[in-house]
């Protein structure tokens, strides 16, 4: 699972049909310990996110087990709206 | 299946109600000497696994299965805690 700000929505009149109704976000993939960007992609919005949220967002076939998304084309969906991160060790060296 | 330590935890009130009473954990996939050049990632704990231990997990759809048939809507599942004594550094 990935962590992502969502920069914007995206609008689409011609989807497919199982589409109609849901929010489609862009969301810029961060890297949780640096916060630098990992990419971008459009993911289906489950928990009424909205822009400059940081999110969870779950990817695979595992997008479709969110609820409201069982057997719909989708890929990508947020899963949460993240309250904090909290990171112990934050050495680069490796910890072997 | 590989290899990881837990490096963080992330909390989320609004959240999917599958991922209800799961602990979120950052991990950081590790080579077999332990050192890491992969960025971090959030994964589901399923077993109790803690910060600073080294966790094997699955990802993708498997991520999801520690908890069949309940549907979790995970795609990375922290799925065992490794024993210390059982980590050869020595080995290139």
């Amino acid at each position: 699972m990935l962590v992502g700000k969502i920069v914007g929505t995206v609008v689409a009149t011609c989807k497919d049909e199982k589409l109609i109704g849901k929010k489609l976000l862009v969301v810029r993939i961060v890297d949780p310990e640096t916060g630098s960007p990992a990419g971008y992609q459009v993911s289906v919005d489950t928990v009424r996110a909205g822009v400059g949220e940081t999110v969870l967002i779950v990817g695979g076939s595992s997008a479709r087990m969110a609820a409201g998304l069982e057997d719909h084309p989708v890929d990508s969906a947020i899963v949460g709206i993240v309250d904090t991160i909290d990171i112990a060790q934050k050495n680069t060296k490796g910890i072997g | 299946m590989r290899l990881a330590t837990v490096v963080g935890t992330v909390t989320s009130t609004v959240k999917d109600p599958s991922l209800d009473g799961h602990k979120l954990l950052l991990i950081r996939p590790i080579d077999h000497q332990g050192k890491f050049k992969e960025p971090i990632f959030v994964a589901v704990d399923s077993i109790g696994a803690g910060i600073g231990e080294r966790v094997f997990y699955v990802a993708n759809k498997e991520g999801s299965y520690p908890w069949y048939p309940e549907l979790v809507s995970s795609d990375c599942a922290i799925i065992g805690i490794m024993d210390p004594q059982n980590f050869d550094r020595t080995v290139q």
